[in-house]
């Protein structure tokens, strides 16, 4: 199973929450599969999604669920110990471990190798850290959404990208509904 | 008043109640006044581009942010700035000691310091210059001009504004 399939197959459990998605063709493929004003794509800043995803779910009451991918993870690996010392029991993150860096052509990531992004994320502290195959991401996030309690989910994958349109939404455009969401 | 209550007064006043934080040993005193406001949720990062996108998450969660941090960060951040606060035209105060200025003791400081202008000014970065102690009567205003104009502004505070290191 590949990003895109996972991503298809949350698209009903995550449409009517707020969603930060990772720069790339993981934003272009949820664009794709079903566009909210509820989603904030990445167009650029590789890395910070799981940060932004933290900083609104910090701010107000709302559910917010970050797709973020292994290898944003690892370029910004100071975000984990962020997240586990500022609890926010409205926050999920979702890394799409695929092992690779998928937008820019399936490149090896470590956490493909040896490296183990749930154990560094227990390690820096998370408390709430659950590891699935893709099969089951939605059942995981479903039972993460039901619960109030901050949660992490590597959910491990095979890399690979459907062919989906770059996104040509102005990015204040995609900021300005997005807000409008949250205040809704 | 001191100094650091008198900066972090005019944050309150403007309604920032988000602030990301990496030391600097120039800024510990403010910092800590941040940390003890009850209207400001003070959520120190690890790296600064880190805080900005936790700034960038605040703000479209309905907060007026704002990050302190070292003018060495510039160098870290300007992918951040230009990709993210800039392209989605978000406010971003950005309290910054300006170190390897005048009375600056650690000579490796002033090799970002060299560069610190030049990038700012590159980047089309709002930037102030606070050199004297009174230079701070203009931080209000300039708040009220990040938010009314949606853009990171720099605040760049060198050591004579800080009154010196001290013994040093
Ligand atoms: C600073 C920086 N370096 C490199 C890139 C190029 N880049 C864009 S997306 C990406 C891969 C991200 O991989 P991951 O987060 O694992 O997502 P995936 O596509 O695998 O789901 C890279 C390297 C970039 N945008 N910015
Ligand atoms: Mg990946």
């Amino acid at each position: 199973m590949i990003r895109s399939e996972i991503l298809r197959e949350i698209a009903p459990v995550i449409r009517d929450h707020l969603v930060v998605c990772n720069i790339g063709i993981p934003s272009q493929e949820l664009h794709a599969i079903d566009d909210q004003p509820t989603n904030f794509y990445m167009l650029g800043t590789m890395g910070l999604a799981s940060s932004i995803g933290l900083g609104l779910a910090l701010a107000q009451p709302k559910k917010v669920i970050a797709i973020d991918g292994d290898g944003s993870v690892l370029t910004n690996l100071g975000t984990l110990p962020t997240i586990a010392n500022n609890s926010a029991n409205n926050y999920i993150l979702l890394i799409i471990d695929n092992g690779s860096y998928g937008s820019t052509g399936d490149q090896p990531t470590y956490a493909g190798k040896k490296t183990s992004l749930t154990a560094v994320a227990k390690a820096c502290g998370c408390d709430n850290v659950i590891e699935c195959r893709a099969e089951d991401t939605k059942k995981v996030l479903e039972e993460a959404l039901a619960g109030d309690r901050m949660t992490v989910i590597v959910s491990k994958c095979e890399s690979g990208n459907a062919k989906m349109p770059v996104i040509t939404l102005d990015p204040v455009v995609i900021r300005h509904r997005f807000m409008e969401a949250v205040k809704a | 008043m001191s100094i650091d209550s008198r900066i972090v007064n005019d944050l309150v006043a403007n309604g920032i109640s988000f602030v990301t934080t990496v030391p600097c040993k120039q800024l510990a005193d403010v910092i800590d006044e941040v940390d003890r406001r009850p209207e400001i949720m003070h959520v120190p990062s690890n790296k600064e581009d880190e805080g900005m996108g936790l700034c960038a998450g605040a703000f479209m969660g309905g907060k007026r942010p704002a990050i302190i941090m070292q003018n060495t960060a510039i160098g870290v951040t300007i992918n951040t700035l230009a990709t993210l606060t800039q392209f989605y035209r978000m406010p971003l105060p950005m309290l910054i000691s300006y170190r390897g200025e005048l009375r600056e003791p650690v000579a490796c400081q002033v090799e970002m310091a060299v560069h610190t202008k030049a990038l700012l000014a590159q980047l089309n970065i709002p930037t102030y210059h606070f050199h004297w102690q009174k230079d701070v009567e203009e931080l209000d205003n300039i708040l009220k001009y990040t938010f009314m104009c949606s853009k990171p502004v720099a605040i760049l505070t060198d050591a004579n504004f800080w009154g010196g290191y001290g013994d040093q």
